[in-house]
């Protein structure tokens, strides 16, 4: 049963790594990009050959990935709470690297996302019984 | 037109979440090693409802993509949270996940939180 808990929160810290990284790169290789973006697929593919677009998109789809992994090891009442703390690092990741102005209400609402994932991660991470139909 | 994106962004968020939460319990536990992305990516593409829960992913991206270009990040992303309340809900009666009242409030204090942070 421990384990299978650390398995959640080792889980869980890679998935908002990538989500970090993920998000980072593509808003570093956004900014590079001249072209506003539109409906025109064209530019989306453009944009794909920024080198940190490239990676970002790889390191989301990863992250996409690492949630459905998480999802079959915990309710989703408690994956959303708790992945929510990546608005968290996304504040402290703007302040430090892009050097963004955090308002008070900013760091107010960072503090509550905080608050409110730790009490969610203290609840029983998984409620319903097994289903039993593995492939 | 902004609010016709909004539903259909929050729609996609709570049609994806829930079918990938219930496609992934039924699956059974993943890892993240190589082997074990490897895997569940074999378990992605035998499963249609779990296709479609992805294709729910990419519906809400590009929708929110699209709203970011026209309105306030600071509209954006609270109105986006409107999924969460949906979601928590869900999971309660179509899930039959048991939220007790240290989950709620922890879920509402993160609610309030995103809301705080992209207003």
């Amino acid at each position: 049963m421990k384990s299978a808990a650390l398995k959640t929160y080792s889980v869980l810290l890679f998935f908002l790594a990538l989500k970090a990284a993920g998000n980072s790169a593509m808003a570093l290789g956004m900014k590079q990009i001249p072209e506003k973006m539109s409906m025109d697929p064209a530019l989306y593919l453009h944009a794909m050959l920024n080198p940190f677009v490239a990676m970002g998109i790889a390191a989301l789809i990863l992250a996409l990935l690492t949630r459905m992994a998480l999802l079959s090891l915990a309710d989703l009442s408690f994956v959303l709470p708790v992945t929510a703390i990546g608005y968290v690092i996304a504040v402290f990741l703007g302040k430090v690297l892009l050097h963004e102005t955090v308002t008070p209400q900013r760091w107010m609402g960072t503090l509550l996302i905080f608050v409110g994932s730790l009490v969610v991660g203290s609840t029983a991470r998984n409620t319903t019984p097994p289903m039993g139909d593995p492939e | 037109m902004k609010w016709v994106l909004v539903a259909l962004m929050v729609s996609a968020t709570v049609l994806s979440d829930l079918l990938q939460s219930h496609e992934m319990k039924r699956a059974g536990e993943q890892s993240v090693s190589a082997r074990g992305l490897a895997r569940l990516l074999h378990t992605i593409a035998r499963r249609r409802l779990l296709i479609l829960g992805v294709a729910g992913n990419a519906i809400s991206f590009f929708t929110f993509m699209a709203l970011v270009q026209t309105e306030a990040l600071s509209f954006v992303v609270p109105a986006s949270s409107a999924s969460f309340v949906i979601e928590t809900l869900l999971a309660r009666f179509v899930l039959h996940e048991r939220i007790g009242v240290r989950r709620t409030a922890g879920t509402l204090a993160v609610l309030a939180g995103v809301v705080l942070v992209g207003g």
